[in-house]
């Protein structure tokens, strides 16, 4: 998949009110057991998006009319806990979701979405409450503006919030750099590391050197 | 005079690699470990024409997917389960990683299996793909779970983008009753600070409880990490650990053994060291733990009763309870213990180690599991499981009525994939970390629990205070 920029974006906010939403619960077990990277948004909150019989639950905020074409998932705290899969960010950038809005995310989701253009924000929990709040009064019309170079939102009534992105990620997702070739430019640095590493902490080393890779070559000693 | 440092401080500093301010930083890698739910990282690296930086520093083996039952192969109960598998064997061929194969004596999960190899070791980083990689800690690494996209990262940069985690100390004070296990430890704490408690927290368990337990108990205490989102847990390396690791067959040895234990003992907090927050659990008045709910947070001491979900602070969080509830088929005000139990597992890589499976054993030696019950133990690794057989703990739980199976994520993932799993609606005792709707099978109510209780609940086939039977 290419990855994709994140710079500015107006779209419909979907309010999921619930906590603790686990990543088991945004990609089922069953729905993730393809070796890809790409393809899972069938499999968003699959088990919250259809009944028993496998038909739509028309009660489920995303099956409803007003939030089909959200592009913002709004959340409660501790949103995509749970299991590392990443297959959780692909299944909600695959689906349709740019952005996710919540008080807290599990740790390592929050990464998995800066990596694939799934930009997660921040915000208090009573600033995300007054925005589902809004959101659901309104039925869904109205966008959000959420811009990532000022790192502002924007409310449908024009409230203005702010969240902070760290640089490195930040100016990642506007360039939608590969993380490994935007690594690749300090690779001095890491040579330079490992060769006093090897010398102040041999033992976490497996014998003097056999690091791979032209780039990579290590002085001995 | 420099300021006093905690162990995160001390770990940190001596991984940084380049600093991009906004407290993130580049950090070296020591240890990446793969599964097979991971083996695109092989392909993908592969198709972009990327090196691993250091095979040697990179390991592999089956776990999540493979099932239990003796002669398994490739192929899984879990749809498409040969296709990870075997693409996770040709990766580690192809680029030399250390590979731990379905039929290596050494397999086993991850975070069970690289202690025991002495892979994992005091003040390093080690990731894997796996939120449970915080277990970890219990030797003293600072470890941490993350995507397909970062474990391409660390093979091919042998480092990470990481922004430094917060600080936050718990101290387990106090000595704590009999029956009262490590996994009664954590579960307590989880209740008490939540399951977003940790979040954006590295945590370092201390105190007079926590350093009295064995490194398997220890393991247990960090791997739940990760149920209060935290980003690590660790605890710092002492003799019990030094003595755990020697002569692991991948721990260093003679005068870099040496070394390594030099630098080890320098790695505990200093004296004076500050913690963005602390915590303080009172021991002495722990029960064992069990959930009620749908989140680890759920928890509440086996002689409670279920809580009233109204009476939760928030009207989110009430109503995030009365949803647990009603998923769970269990009433406000209804004691725990007594309910009746459809099924039972021993296992993952929260409690499938010796310790846990003679704990279990010492309560089933001569009593049979309750008629109907089904009962199931996946020992966590290929050399706990060896070791189990050689004191005949697998004849005990056989004998007892239980499943002994091979060593596996087994029923603590497979359910939620489609794989080994529980009857629809059963209601489980399980000695795991995750008790989510749908994660030991459809619609399964799991709750969690101590390899003690799972087995003193199995005999009484309901929900069972493990100090009565011990």
């Amino acid at each position: 998949m290419s990855r994709k920029a994140f710079v500015r974006l107006e779209a419909v906010a979907a309010p999921l009110r619930r906590l603790n939403v686990d990543t088991d619960a945004i990609i089922p077990g069953t729905q993730l057991l393809k070796v890809a990277k790409g393809g899972f948004g069938e499999g968003l909150f699959y088990n919250w998006r259809h009944r028993e019989d496998g038909s739509e639950d028309p009660d489920f905020v995303l099956n409803k009319p007003q939030f089909r074409e959200a592009e913002i998932l709004l959340a409660g705290h501790n949103f995509a806990c749970g299991s590392s899969r990443e297959v959780a960010a692909w299944a909600l950038r695959d689906y349709g979701f740019r952005c996710v809005i919540a008080p807290s995310f599990g740790n390592i989701f929050y990464s998995n979405a800066l990596k694939n253009g799934l930009l997660p924000v921040i915000l208090p929990e009573d600033e995300v409450d007054a925005i589902c709040d809004e959101v659901e009064a309104r039925q869904g019309r109205g966008k959000l503006v959420v811009d990532l170079p000022a790192q502002t939102v924007a409310s449908p009534s024009g409230k203005r919030l702010r969240f902070r992105v760290p640089d490195i990620y930040r100016q990642a997702m506007i360039d939608a750099l590969d993380p490994i070739s935007a690594t690749l430019r300090f690779r001095e640095d890491i040579i330079a590391f490992q060769n006093r590493d090897r010398k102040m902490r041999p033992w976490a080393y497996f014998g003097p050197r056999t690091i791979g890779g032209d780039d990579f070559e290590v002085k001995a000693g | 005079m420099n300021a006093p440092r905690n162990m995160l401080d001390k770990i940190w500093d001596d991984h940084i690699v380049r600093d991009f301010g906004d407290n993130t930083c580049l950090v070296h890698v020591d240890r990446a470990f793969l599964h097979e739910l991971a083996a695109i990282a092989f392909s993908s690296l592969k198709e972009a024409g990327r090196p691993i930086l250091s095979p040697e520093l990179t390991f592999a083996t089956v776990d999540h997917l493979l099932d239990t039952y003796r002669g398994r192969g490739d192929a899984t109960l879990i749809p498409n389960g040969a296709d990870f598998i075997r693409q996770l064997r040709a990766g580690a061929r192809e680029t030399g990683v250390g590979f731990f194969d379905i039929d290596d004596p050494e397999q086993g999960i991850v975070h069970v299996m690289a202690p025991e190899q002495g892979i994992a070791l005091p003040g390093t980083i080690f990731v894997c793909c796996d939120s449970h990689t915080s277990t970890i800690g219990g030797v003293g690494a600072m470890a941490w779970g993350i995507g397909t996209t970062d474990i391409e990262h660390a093979m091919a940069t042998g480092c990470l983008v990481q922004t430094k985690p917060l600080s936050m100390r718990v101290r387990f004070e106090g000595r704590r009753p009999s029956g009262v296990t490590a996994k009664d430890m954590i579960l307590a704490l989880i209740g008490q600070i939540s399951a977003d408690g940790g979040n954006g927290y590295a945590i370092e368990y201390a105190g007079e409880a926590v350093e009295a337990l064995s490194i398997e108990e220890r393991l247990t205490i960090c791997n739940m990490s990760i149920e209060l989102s935290a980003r690590a847990g660790f605890v710092a390396p002492d003799e019990r650990t030094f003595a755990f690791l020697k002569e692991k067959p991948y721990a260093p040895k003679g005068a870099q053994w040496d070394a390594a234990v030099d630098y080890w003992r320098t790695l505990s907090s200093d004296t004076d060291a500050r913690f963005d927050r602390e915590v303080v659990i009172d021991c002495a008045r722990l029960s064992p733990q069990v959930t009620w709910g749908t989140s680890p947070e759920h928890v509440i001491g086996v002689e409670d009763a279920i809580p009233d979900p109204s009476l939760a602070p928030t009207s989110r969080e009430q109503e995030s309870r009365r949803r647990a509830i009603n998923y769970m088929g269990v009433s406000p005000g209804q004691k725990i213990a007594g309910l009746s139990l459809d099924a039972v597992f021993i296992g993952s890589c929260t409690n499938s180690r010796l310790n846990d499976l003679r704990e279990a054993a010492s309560i089933l030696r001569g009593r049979k599991v309750a008629p109907g019950l089904m009962a199931i133990c996946s020992p966590g690794s290929g050399e706990t499981k060896r070791r189990a057989e050689a004191e005949g703990i697998d004849r005990i739980f056989t004998e007892a009525g239980f499943q002994w199976r091979e060593p596996g994520c087994s029923l603590c993932m497979s359910g939620g994939a489609g794989g080994e799993a529980f009857p629809e609606h059963a209601r489980v005792l399980s000695s795991t970390n995750r008790n989510f709707e749908n994660r030991q099978g459809r619609n399964v109510r799991s709750h969690l629990g101590s390899p003690a209780m799972v087995a003193a609940s199995a005999v009484a086939g309901r929900i069972t205070d493990p100090r009565s039977l011990a």
